[in-house]
């Protein structure tokens, strides 16, 4: 919209909108539907492989075939609670299964078995790290249990869909958030933050290409202080890209409406990517009637505080506690803590690096280096060339001062590309670091006697050439020099 | 009439083991049945070669001395039991070509104790009717009174009436609101509900599954014994069953009822109730009385509810689990330019008026907006119904009342729903608060039709339940068969 110029937009913070007629905020909330880490499907045995050929896990009770029954898979309960619990949030002893009732070609039974009124879990909350070391809490209404849909192929046939049942029943764990969220950024990172707790947990692998982590995003405008607004829901997100993008542009539109003198309609929308924008899929009106009443072929889910506590002390060390731990136990900054709990395997990648070791140059060559490179190369960490273990030894190297900082990064570059070690690469090299005092004593006295002009001019007041001589030596001990003692003895002799 | 056919489940199951006669001889027997009495209607499939096969090895097992406790003996299945290979219909047009690759554990308890398979018997359309009249294939009769064109009762109306007529040793029905209670009264023979959860509900077509429960429709007490013993037990696929042993029921026969109180509802004896039901109800108490039970008058308050708590649950329930009949996956399709046309063709055209009058109101009552007053509402009053029968046996034993307000009625007589729902008056509130109840035949009205009690026990007390409804038996001697069973 031409209201939000670009030069405008760079004083606004995010989540706001500046129109003609002032400023405006977003009210956001989520819905995230996260598959359960579950070999077998919610309530039938029938398996929650992702990737299988099209209806190849399909049992008699996904395929709604007459006089099945569902079967609670317990597995997908204490995954439930385990998630509840990382979320800080209440874990109802006491709840219910409920059908949703909707007609669809993809839906065998006729209906979604989910969770309504009573929810495995209630409230929670967590905290977002934002930019600068800032955070804010956001809160979490609710965590229930239901199953996924089928999946229907328009595209198959001219006149026909096809249907694929194999994700019909699998277990997904629907989180909702508080409409705590104030800006697509935020929203961004209340979804990674999810992602990084389901991932320690074990519950869900998190991964949105493949589906298993979506969003589905309530979002509103207001004027600063006002009540909330009408709000729209933007249907199954699968990318942080998206999600960011979905929220700004359904912002925009709302703030052109409502200071067009129009309303919002409250409705469902679709984000479309290629467009960046979003569109009704079906207004309020339209809404289905679910019909919703407790599964008469389900007990309650009934469990003991006894039962709830095992789990608790089952579950790992999150990313929240281990990340006070990183910089208690490691010395480094609460920034990089959060970027490594960000996931479990960097964690585990830089403990085993770390231990023992600089925990700060760790974090740092971590973080720049090869974080840095992974990325370039399209690498996760799991397939990094580089192992833990060669980090700390290409650390201990540094830190020994067997290797000056700047060969370091030259061996790094070699075990990013030939998979050795760093000390088979110095040794290889005749890269160890010089820090001889008579044999630098040596260089610098080839380099004084090769530049006697620039010694006199030095001598006679011109310090800034200190650096040129420093540069010198450490060109003709191919930066193999220890540039301390360089230092140091450049100091004395020219003198 | 063959001889073999004189033989009721219980002494037909001696006969067997004591090689009186074989299975292949007592099926056949039956099968010859089964074609005499085909202007019934009982059977909607049959399974002849499959039946003789079955006795055959049946026979083998008997000869090689390792008969189970149904071995060789032939029994009927209402068709809302999915059988495997089998054409499962629920008695609907929609389900006309459906032809399950699983058997309901119900039934396979049964061929795995021995027991021989006859053919498929028809009920009300996916068991909701009382008359057997929502039938896709048409109406059955009773057996008796055959020139009067009566109804069988319903939902198992084939079942009663296979068994009735002597076509069937025995029958497998299911009782959602009476559907094995009221055709048992009806056709003059034995039919027990068993507590909910009693039974598996695993692979039988859905109606109402917080009220759906298979049982037995036979000739005598023992023999719903007998058979229940073989039909009831823990499935871990059916999360609503009980993980709880039930006594050998065989062993409950011949108890006796001395010391024990039996409870008589002043609420099942109000105004409709034709005077010769009044009459021997008023026998059947001076009978148990007689046995040394004590009787207690008691009452139940809110009967008076329980009527339209199951036409609100009931059809609720339904509405969801008929919505699987949509023609995508399996059942006859009418195709259409959409998938909202396919359903609505399909649907159309598949179910029948009853069927559809069902799913409309449980739609309209689980709507938003009408969900509280009418469900939450029934569920809260279904509660207070489930109250009252506790309150009452904290007190006794035993419920009796007469099973049903009048004698089977003619066929077409009801047309108005409500008249055809007001039937079932006696035989819902104990499906409403899952416990288990038995009618029984006592007596023959004016005309000549049977005329049932209904005993109703605490929820798990089958085996009291068989005792006490034996000491009926006795003193009623009803001996009576139908003129239109097989000669």
């Amino acid at each position: 919209m031409n209201q939000v110029s670009l030069n405008n937009s760079k004083k606004l913070k995010p989540g706001q909108i500046l129109g003609d007629t002032g400023l405006w905020e977003m009210v956001i909330g989520l819905e995230i539907h996260a598959q359960v880490s579950s070999k077998s499907k919610l309530f039938s045995g029938a398996s929650a492989t992702y990737g299988a050929g099209a209806n190849t896990n399909v049992s008699l009770v996904d395929a709604a075939m007459p006089g099945m029954l569902p079967v609670i898979n317990q597995y997908c309960v204490e995954q439930a609670v385990k998630t509840g619990l990382a979320l800080n949030a209440q874990i109802n002893n006491y709840s219910v299964f409920d059908r949703k009732n909707y007609f669809y070609a993809d839906l065998p039974q006729g209906y979604q078995i989910s969770q309504f009124t009573k929810p495995i879990v209630g409230e929670g909350e967590i905290i977002v790290d934002l930019d600068e070391g800032k955070q804010t809490t956001i809160g979490i209404e609710r965590l229930h249990l239901e199953q996924d849909a089928g999946k229907s192929l328009h595209d198959q046939h001219p006149t026909k869909t096809y249907i694929d049942l194999n994700r019909t029943g699998v277990a997904l764990m629907e989180i909702v958030s508080k409409p705590d969220i104030r800006s697509p950024q935020e929203a961004g990172l209340f979804v990674k933050k999810i992602r990084s707790i389901l991932r320690y947990v074990g519950s869900c692998d998190g991964n949105m290409e493949e589906g298993s982590l979506r969003a589905d995003c309530n979002v509103s405008v207001r004027r600063a202080g006002e009540e909330f607004g009408t709000r729209c829901e933007i249907k199954n997100l699968n990318s942080i890209r998206f999600i960011n993008q979905a929220i700004q542009s359904e912002a925009e539109r709302q703030v052109e409406i409502l200071e067009s003198g129009g309303s919002i309609n409250q409705e469902t929308r679709l984000f479309d990517a290629s467009t960046g924008e979003t569109r009704s899929m079906r207004s309020k009106e339209d809404a289905h009637d679910y019909r919703y009443f407790p599964d008469p072929d389900l007990l309650p889910l009934e469990f003991e505080d006894s039962w709830v506590k095992s789990l608790k002390e089952s579950l790992p060390e999150l990313p929240d506690t281990l990340r006070e731990r990183l910089v208690l136990d490691y010395g480094i900054t609460p920034y990089d803590a959060a970027v490594l709990v960000e996931e479990k395997d960097y964690v585990n990648f830089y403990e085993k690096a770390a231990l023992g070791r600089d925990g700060k140059l760790t974090a740092n060559w971590m973080i720049s280096e090869l974080f840095g490179a992974l990325k370039k190369e399209n690498l996760s960490l799991l397939n990094s060339p580089i192992s833990p273990e060669s980090l700390a030894e290409l650390i201990t190297l540094i830190t020994d001062e067997v290797i000056s900082g700047k060969i370091a990064k030259d061996i790094f570059a070699e075990m990013m590309i030939s998979k050795k070690k760093p000390i088979e690469i110095v040794k290889d090299k005749g890269l160890e670091q010089v820090s001889d005092d008579n044999e630098i004593l040596k260089l610098i006295e080839s380099v004084i006697a090769d530049n006697q002009d620039k010694v006199k001019q030095y001598l006679s007041g011109k310090d800034k050439l200190f650096g040129f001589f420093v540069g010198q030596v450490m060109k003709v001990s191919q930066g193999k020099a220890n540039p301390g003692i360089v230092n140091k003895l450049l100091k004395e002799n020219l003198k | 009439m063959s001889d073999l056919l004189k033989f009721n489940l219980l002494q037909a199951e001696k006969a067997i083991k004591n090689k009186e006669f074989t299975s292949v001889e007592l099926t056949n027997a039956y099968i010859k049945a089964i074609d005499d009495t085909n202007s019934l209607g009982a059977y909607i499939e049959t399974v002849k070669e499959k039946s003789l096969d079955m006795a055959l090895n049946s026979d083998k097992n008997i000869a090689d001395g390792v008969a189970r406790p149904l071995e060789g003996l032939p029994i009927g299945v209402k068709d809302m039991f999915c059988t495997k290979g089998i054409k499962t219909t629920a008695s609907s047009k929609i389900l006309d070509n459906f032809y399950p690759t699983y058997e309901s554990t119900v039934t396979q308890k049964l061929w795995d104790d021995g027991a021989v398979m006859l053919g498929k018997l028809s009920c009300d359309e996916f068991a909701m009717g009382s008359s057997n009249e929502t039938a896709a294939k048409g109406n059955v009769k009773n057996p008796w009174l055959l020139d009067k064109q009566v109804s069988p009762g319903g939902s198992s109306g084939g079942s009663a009436s296979a068994v009735a007529s002597r076509s069937a040793l025995a029958a497998t029905g299911t009782d959602t609101g009476g559907s094995i209670r009221q055709p048992a009264a009806f056709c003059g023979i034995t039919g027990l509900k068993p507590t909910y959860g009693r039974c598996s509900r695993w692979g039988i077509v859905a109606f109402s599954s917080s009220l759906d429960q298979a049982g037995p429709l036979t000739r005598t007490v023992g023999d719903s014994a007998l058979m229940l013993n073989s039909m009831a037990g823990y499935d871990k696929k059916d999360s609503t069953s009980a993980d709880l042993k039930m006594p050998d029921l065989i062993d409950c026969l011949d108890k006796g009822v001395k010391g024990k109180k039996i409870g008589i509802p002043k609420e099942y004896t109000q105004d409709g109730i034709s005077n010769d039901i009044i009459k021997i109800f008023e026998t059947s108490i001076n009978w148990l009385k007689d046995a040394g039970a004590e009787i207690v008058p008691v009452s139940l308050p809110h009967t008076k509810y329980a009527l339209p708590v199951y036409y609100i649950i009931a059809p609720a329930e339904a509405s969801s689990n008929l919505a699987r009949y949509d023609g995508v996956r399996f059942g006859v399709r009418k195709e259409g330019q959409s998938l909202d046309e396919m359903y609505e063709l399909t649907r159309g055209n598949g179910f029948g008026e009853e069927v559809k009058r069902r799913i409309m109101i449980g739609t309209y009552v689980l709507s938003s907006g009408y969900y509280d007053a009418y469900y939450l509402k029934a569920q809260k009053v279904r509660r207070l119904i489930k109250q009252d029968f506790d309150n009452v046996f904290e007190k006794v034993d035993f419920l009796l009342t007469p099973s049903t307000p009048t004698t089977a009625f003619s066929l077409g007589e009801k047309q108005d729903p409500l008249t055809m729902y007001l039937n079932d008056i006696f035989t819902v509130p104990a499906s409403l608060a899952g416990l288990p109840g038995i009618s029984l035949p006592v007596g023959l009205d004016k005309s000549g039709l049977p005329i049932g009690m209904q005993l109703i026990a605490r929820a798990f007390d089958e085996a009291g339940l068989i005792s006490t409804a034996q000491v009926i038996e006795n003193y009623a001697e009803f001996n009576f068969i139908a003129d239109g069973a097989a000669k």
